[in-house]
């Protein structure tokens, strides 16, 4: 009995690894002093009513935001300590089993609990600002789809602690993934936590197309929509076409490896390369989802801190849908050396290279939306304009990976994985931060410092190019992906000890942006105008933060960029009537259904992870349960009397 | 100012540092120095590639910092400020069609090597066959014309196709000798070729490309390439002095270790073909029998 529980414990637990007994420690204090703080500044019921239970898109897109600096932390941490590996040839600071846990949730943390929900939250902050809603067309559905992201982001990081982490890649591919290699739990972990919260980016995508096709204000027809509007509809479509196939191919390996099923297993006429298939039919559409809102966001930052109108406005919303379109003809791109055959090669090679197109001439209708404009360098503008070039030579090296004979010698070399960081990062993360920056007064109500803004931009952006350009460089020397160690000789020591410090002096950009947010909190500039920026779409005509219910009035839209339209009817002298009385504003109730139906989901997860069953099947019924309840509950909104709106915009001083 | 000098000597070591360490890296990038017609081409369509993207990049680069420069916001700037300009049709006629016309050139290229590659490099010369089989974590290379077999290196003679016939019998690998030319995945129940040549004789790195677990990063090999005849030395060499390769050495590679160059005078006739088709191997075994994957090629 003595040795069973022994036995459990020890395969349970992850043991005899100095960092993670470290890691243990720092989790348990962490959690000891969250809940301390809670309890003795009696923060328990603020934190329930004002955050748990919200469904207002505002700060649902605070937690995202939240969520995703604590994973690029996360993630970060892992790519220090992969590079510190890799410093010097014939390192001993990891094991190949630590290792190639690291990078497989480095990826995976990255991309999916990273990335998307740093999207997730400039959507949600922006959109409904954007249009002239007052929320998303779902917001119950809104607060379920982060909660599920908020558990799996902590089913897959637990993982370290318990059981083990994944350590067959990000990509995951069987055989290696399946079962006959791969016995711990850390696969199950990897594929239960992308399921649940690709359920919630599902539902995202659903929540966002609706809200952007159905609940524009008055006037906004689509081509009057601000491009990051327009980038968030096309990531949307993407991602309502891409994520089923995700939830396939992770359902189908799930199978694979509890039920005993046979869809990727090499024997008994299964075939891995399904899976790689279906892995990059929902992989590469991802890439597109996670940039082309960065794409918006630079839009709408090269225009207004250009003060110029954007460039090219049908030029920029064509560019984003053929890229939308296109991305879902690429994927065989990931494994053209799999022996698919000339004709499918040249197919997927010609596919690729015409997605360059459009995407190039975006890059052109920023420099010109910049030209004969009055270019102000605030942080937002400095990370676009430090994307450009970042992007040119990504998007290049991408072109060079698309021409299938030559990609037989990048293929999962080191060129390969500078290309997809130079994109992801220059263009994603860049793009994400220069959002964050922009959109931050309208969030907090604080304009974030610039000099330490500064500090965090050059040694981000500088030790960007000193990580991945010998990268370039290696992967060319023939060091492939994914080695944990390397021997001298092959001329890779120098170029390894350089990137490595480059990686260092990115983890220093990230230390600046901590201090400069705990810093502008307690000393940053208030932003009291509402639009610090002279902006020129919607958002920025409301005060920041905005009130709950976002418009008192719904706007009538003239044109493009309209609040800068009446700014400068109002600048001519034009009266702008605003006189119209309020109405009655209609509202969804808060509820603590999504938070208690995603513990639900966890805990599920987690027991299918160790297959307990019994379990399993209990917190199943939960779900049920909880989807049967909420049909049945009636009083789902509320409504704003015309005083309490007139209460809070006096407040505001705006009647 | 003192300061200034000390910072602009560091500066000038580090170039010349730098310069001098460059030509002695030369070598060590080994893509750009192929020893084969594969690798060549591939060079070619790389150095034609990076030729054309620069056609974009470089002006696109001179642009933005034209435009930063002269259009900041400061109070003495006299250059021309339209904040309603954003129409202009011919600007965009021409950066749509740059693009167009670079990715047709580019697509016309990729498309005649993607179908040249697949096919032997040299006709004149009979192919040799090497049968490659990726372990946990080791390479086994089987000559079913020389009936030898050697594992983590292997000898080919230069100025002769070298059709590399891939399969696995552990997780998916992909076997890459950059100085040969391009990599190919190699996959449990499936045998897929790649042709490889080289031109001249040496010793060539390779390697695992796919990570395949605890062990992937020593799955390292080396290619060694000798004129036809110190090649055919080499194999009666082999064949008189080195163990056969029975079934049950076999079984011992297959398990999860890591291992130092070994050499057997035999192969194991038909275990290549078992291999593939062991678990089902359903989607090879049909090419197998009709000849398509001819593992008797090769013979002289």
């Amino acid at each position: 009995m003595l040795h069973n529980a022994e036995n459990f414990a020890s395969h349970f637990f992850v043991l005899g690894n100095p960092m993670i007994y470290g890691a243990d420690v720092s989790i348990l204090l962490v959690i000891f002093g969250i809940v301390f703080v809670l309890t003795y500044y009696k923060k328990w019921g603020w934190l329930w009513r004002e955050w748990l239970t919200t469904v207002d898109h505002k700060k649902i897109g605070i937690m995202y935001l939240i969520a995703a600096l604590l994973m690029l932390f996360r993630g970060g941490v892992d790519a220090i300590l992969m590079r510190t590996q890799l410093i010097m040839p014939n390192m001993s600071f990891l094991k190949a089993q630590h290792y190639n846990e690291i990078f497989t949730t480095h990826g995976t943390i990255m991309i999916l609990f990273m990335a998307m929900p740093f999207i997730f939250a400039m959507m949600n902050i922006v959109v409904p600002l954007q249009i002239g809603a007052r929320d998303v067309a779902f917001p119950y559905l809104n607060a379920i789809s982060f909660w599920l992201f908020f558990f799996a982001a902590m089913l897959l990081n637990i993982s370290f602690v318990i059981g083990g982490s994944p350590d067959a890649g990000w990509t995951s591919y069987p055989p290696l993934a399946g079962i006959t290699f791969d016995k711990g739990p850390g696969e199950n972990f990897y594929l239960l936590a992308l399921q649940i919260t690709g359920i919630g980016s599902m539902a995202t995508g659903i929540n966002f197309f609706v809200t952007i096709m159905k609940m524009r204000a008055p006037g906004m027809t689509l081509m009057r929509m601000p491009l990051f509007t327009w980038s968030v509809l096309a990531a949307s479509i993407i991602i309502i076409f891409a994520f089923p196939v995700l939830t396939v191919a992770l359902t189908l390996l799930l199978l694979d490896r509890l039920a005993g099923a046979h869809f990727f297993t090499i024997f008994d006429g299964g075939n891995p390369m399904m899976y790689v298939n279906l892995f990059w039919m929902w992989g590469h559409p991802e890439v597109y989802i996670v940039v082309l809102p960065a794409f918006g966001i630079f839009s709408e930052v090269v225009a207004t801190f250009s003060r110029k109108r954007t460039f090219g406005y049908a030029s920029m919303v064509a560019s984003m849908i053929a890229i939308a379109v296109i991305s879902f003809f690429t994927w065989v791109h990931h494994f053209f050396t799999m022996g698919a055959g000339p004709g499918v090669n040249s197919f997927f090679a010609v596919a690729t290279m015409i997605i360059a197109i459009p995407t190039g001439v975006k890059v052109f209708n920023w420099l010109f939306t910049m030209y004969q404009g009055r270019i102000k360098m605030h942080l937002p503008m400095l990370w676009a304009i430090a994307f450009i070039p970042n992007f040119a030579i990504g998007g290049a090296t991408g072109v060079m990976l698309s021409v299938a004979p030559a990609d037989y010698q990048y293929h999962n070399s080191y060129f390969l994985i500078a290309h997809f960081h130079q994109v992801l990062i220059g263009g994603t993360v860049f793009g994400m931060l220069a959002g964050m920056y922009y959109w931050w007064p309208k969030m907090f109500g604080i304009i974030l410092n610039e000099r330490l803004g500064r500090w965090a931009f050059w040694f981000f952006n500088i030790g960007f190019y000193v990580c991945f350009l010998p990268q370039y460089w290696l992967g060319w020397m023939g060091m492939t992906r994914r080695m944990y160690t390397y021997s001298t000789g092959m001329g890779w020591s120098l170029w390894n000890f350089i990137s490595t410090i480059g990686a260092y002096m990115m983890g220093i950009g990230f230390v600046f942006i901590v201090i400069e947010v705990g810093y502008s909190i307690l000393y940053g500039e208030r932003d009291l105008t509402g639009d610090p920026w002279d902006g020129r779409t919607l958002e920025w005509s409301l005060p920041s933060p905005a009130p709950h219910y976002n418009f008192a009035r719904i706007p009538e839209i003239a044109g493009r960029d309209a609040w800068w339209t009446i700014k400068e009817a109002r600048r001519k002298g034009d009266p702008v009537v605003e006189s119209k009385p309020f109405k009655p504003i209609h509202m969804p109730n808060d509820s603590g259904r999504p938070f208690v139906l995603s513990v639900l989901f966890f805990v599920f997860g987690f027991s299918m992870v160790f297959t307990w069953y019994p379990l399993a099947f209990v917190a199943f019924l939960g779900i049920l349960i909880s989807l049967i309840l909420r049909s049945f509950e009636y009083h789902t909104d509320h409504t704003l009397s015309v005083e309490e709106i007139r209460h809070t915009e006096e407040a505001y001083g705006r009647v | 100012m003192k300061r200034n000098q000390a910072r602009t000597f560091a500066l000038l070591t580090a170039l010349a540092g730098t310069s001098l360490l460059l030509p002695g890296c030369g070598e060590q990038v080994l893509v750009f120095n192929p020893v084969g017609p594969v690798g060549m081409i591939e060079k070619q369509i790389m150095v034609l590639t990076i030729i054309m993207v620069s056609i974009v990049v470089i002006p696109v680069m001179i642009l933005l910092w034209i435009i930063v420069a002269r259009y900041r916001d400061k109070p003495n700037n006299r250059a021309p400020y339209r904040p309603e300009w954003s129409e202009n049709r011919i600007l965009e006629i021409i950066w749509w069609s740059i693009p167009i016309i670079i990715i047709g050139i580019l697509a016309t290229f990729t498309v005649q090597k993607t179908f040249a590659l697949v096919r032997p490099p040299n006709k004149v010369v009979n192919p040799l066959t090497i049968q490659v089989t990726s372990l946990d974590w080791k390479w086994l290379f089987q000559y079913p014309g020389q009936k030898i077999a050697t594992v983590n290196y292997c000898e080919i003679p230069s100025n002769r196709p070298i059709e590399f016939v891939l399969t696995s019998n552990a997780p998916m690998n992909s076997f890459w000798v950059p100085q040969l030319g391009g990599q190919e995945y190699t996959m449990p129940g499936m045998a897929m070729k790649l042709w490889l040549e080289a031109d001249k004789p040496g010793v060539y790195y390779g390697s695992g490309a796919n990570f395949s677990g605890e062990g992937f990063a020593h799955m390292h090999f080396n290619v060694i390439a000798r004129p036809a005849g110190e090649f055919n030395h080499w194999v009666q060499k082999i064949q008189s002095t080195a163990p056969p390769l029975s079934l049950q050495r076999y079984a011992i590679l297959a398990r999860r270790t890591i291992v130092q160059p070994m050499s057997f005078s035999t192969n194991q006739p038909g275990l290549f073909e078992k291999i593939v088709s062991q678990d089902g191997g359903m989607y090879m075994r049909r090419d197998l029998t009709r000849g398509k994957i001819n593992s008797q090629a090769g013979t002289d």
